[in-house]
């Protein structure tokens, strides 16, 4: 059993004040800095040492205008790194054109998490069940990252590489989550299964984004959270279903595709099978949602 | 050390704290508050709840240098006087504790609830309270509290 300290470890507190000074703190200290922004899951494993210690936390919030929500009709939704998940759950523009979003920001964990954890570090802690993820992928989210080669920017669906691990280079940061506007007549969800309503993981996160035109299926996105090492896009299963009538055949096709695509752990949450199943009930379910409905 | 200044119950500080000590161990160990209380001590039972810039958080995984220029209100800034905040005299009256250890923090909890929305559904009450856990009541005279809070706020 891991020994619980419940006090952090010794560390350097660093307070940047712009980005390019954050930047410089990573160059300098490249594997031994860790970026804090939350801090609700950074603290905690810290307190378990569960992680490498970091020599220095480098704070980002004492850079003005990280936390900004934005949205407009061409370039979409833009979240700042510091854009609080409650933030996100009470913004005007995600209650109208993402509830997939709002979805997963209001499943997650408590008022208190929510008012401090944010969505760039629930997707950069990578964890296989977090909730951001799924919606994110389906709705084709991008990251912008920024370090000292450049920015450069990487599709959802290329970002995350195991659990707990991304694409994120040790000099570099997260500047912002760009979702694209939904197309017109578009519809997203996101639904989650956990044995508790509050304070608890996803045991399968399913997150659909669908455009239907007179019963058939223009544009179809599937994701999945806690099945796979890491959160994850269905493409074969939506294949099945791009350019075709809407039956309740087809969707049971797809369900059990999308459930037949996952690979699932078998641990003290679910077993494999358990999950296996759920993932079958729930793309059912979501498919339902935003396609007959 | 790092310096900060925070405002606590309405009164300001100034402090040296270690870059590595948490809002909570603060708040309990310098400045002598221990109605907040430590329970898991990794953000999940919200015995340490606060109120911070008017928000509930988990002071246990708050660095006491990110509340340097915040409001701070813990369950000692609630009463004036004598006089109990309604939320308190509602946890009371209804007995909404039994061994009182996440009590603070449901108060706390609570007020920032009602703050919100004088009006809340029991869905409110549940979203609302969803990060503090109690191992004794099985929350139904909480619940009840709550409700009861509610009541005497409107009033």
């Amino acid at each position: 059993m891991a020994q619980f300290y419940k006090r952090l470890p010794r560390f350097q507190y660093l307070l940047p004040k712009t980005i390019e000074e954050a930047l410089s703190f990573l160059k300098e200290h490249k594997a031994a800095a860790r970026l804090f922004a939350g801090g609700t899951d950074l603290i905690p494993q810290l307190k378990k040492r569960e992680v490498d210690i970091p020599r220095c936390l480098v704070d980002l919030k004492g850079i003005p205008g990280l936390d900004s929500i934005a949205y407009d009709e061409e370039a979409g939704l833009k979240i700042g790194p510091l854009a609080t998940i409650n933030a996100i759950k009470d913004c005007p523009y995600v209650r109208d054109h993402y509830p997939s979003l709002l979805q997963a920001a209001s499943s997650m964990a408590s008022p208190q998490v929510r008012n401090r954890g944010t969505f760039a570090g629930n997707i950069c802690s990578a964890v296989p069940s977090a909730d951001s993820a799924p919606a994110l992928l389906a709705l084709e989210a991008s990251v912008r990252l920024l370090g000292q080669k450049g920015a450069r920017e990487v599709p959802m669906d290329k970002f995350f590489t195991g659990p707990r691990k991304t694409v994120l280079e040790t000099d570099e940061m997260l500047l912002e989550i760009r979702v694209p506007r939904p197309k017109p007549g578009s519809r997203n969800v996101y639904l989650k299964l956990s044995p508790r309503h509050s304070m608890d993981l996803a045991i399968v996160g399913v997150a659909v984004v669908a455009t239907c035109e007179d019963g058939i299926c223009k544009d179809i996105k599937i994701a999945l959270g806690a099945v796979a090492p890491t959160p994850i896009r269905v493409p074969a299963a939506e294949r099945i279903l791009e350019g075709k009538r809407i039956t309740p055949e087809i969707i049971e096709e797809v369900s059990q595709n999308v459930a037949a695509q996952c690979s699932p752990i078998d641990d003290h949450r679910a077993s494999l099978e358990y999950r296996r199943d759920m993932v079958y009930i729930l793309a059912r379910r979501a498919l339902n949602n935003v396609l007959t409905k | 050390m790092e310096q900060i200044k925070l405002t606590v119950n309405g009164k300001g500080y100034e402090l040296q704290v270690r870059p590595w000590a948490s809002l909570l161990e603060v708040i309990r160990d310098d400045l002598g508050l221990t109605g907040t209380k430590e329970g898991c001590g990794e953000g999940e039972c919200g015995a340490c709840t606060v109120i911070m810039d008017g928000k509930a958080v988990n002071s246990c995984i708050v660095l006491a240098v990110e509340a340097d220029g915040r409001q701070i209100t813990t369950i000692e800034g609630l009463a004036e006087g004598d006089k109990l905040h309604p939320v308190q005299e509602a946890f009371l009256e209804m007995g909404g504790m039994q061994c009182g250890f996440c009590t603070p923090g449901m108060i706390l909890s609570t007020k920032v609830l009602l703050d919100g929305n004088k009006n809340p559904t029991d869905e409110d009450i549940r979203k609302g309270l969803e990060g503090n856990f109690c191992r004794c009541t099985g929350y139904t005279k909480i619940f009840e509290s709550v409700k009861a809070a509610a009541q005497k706020i409107r009033r």
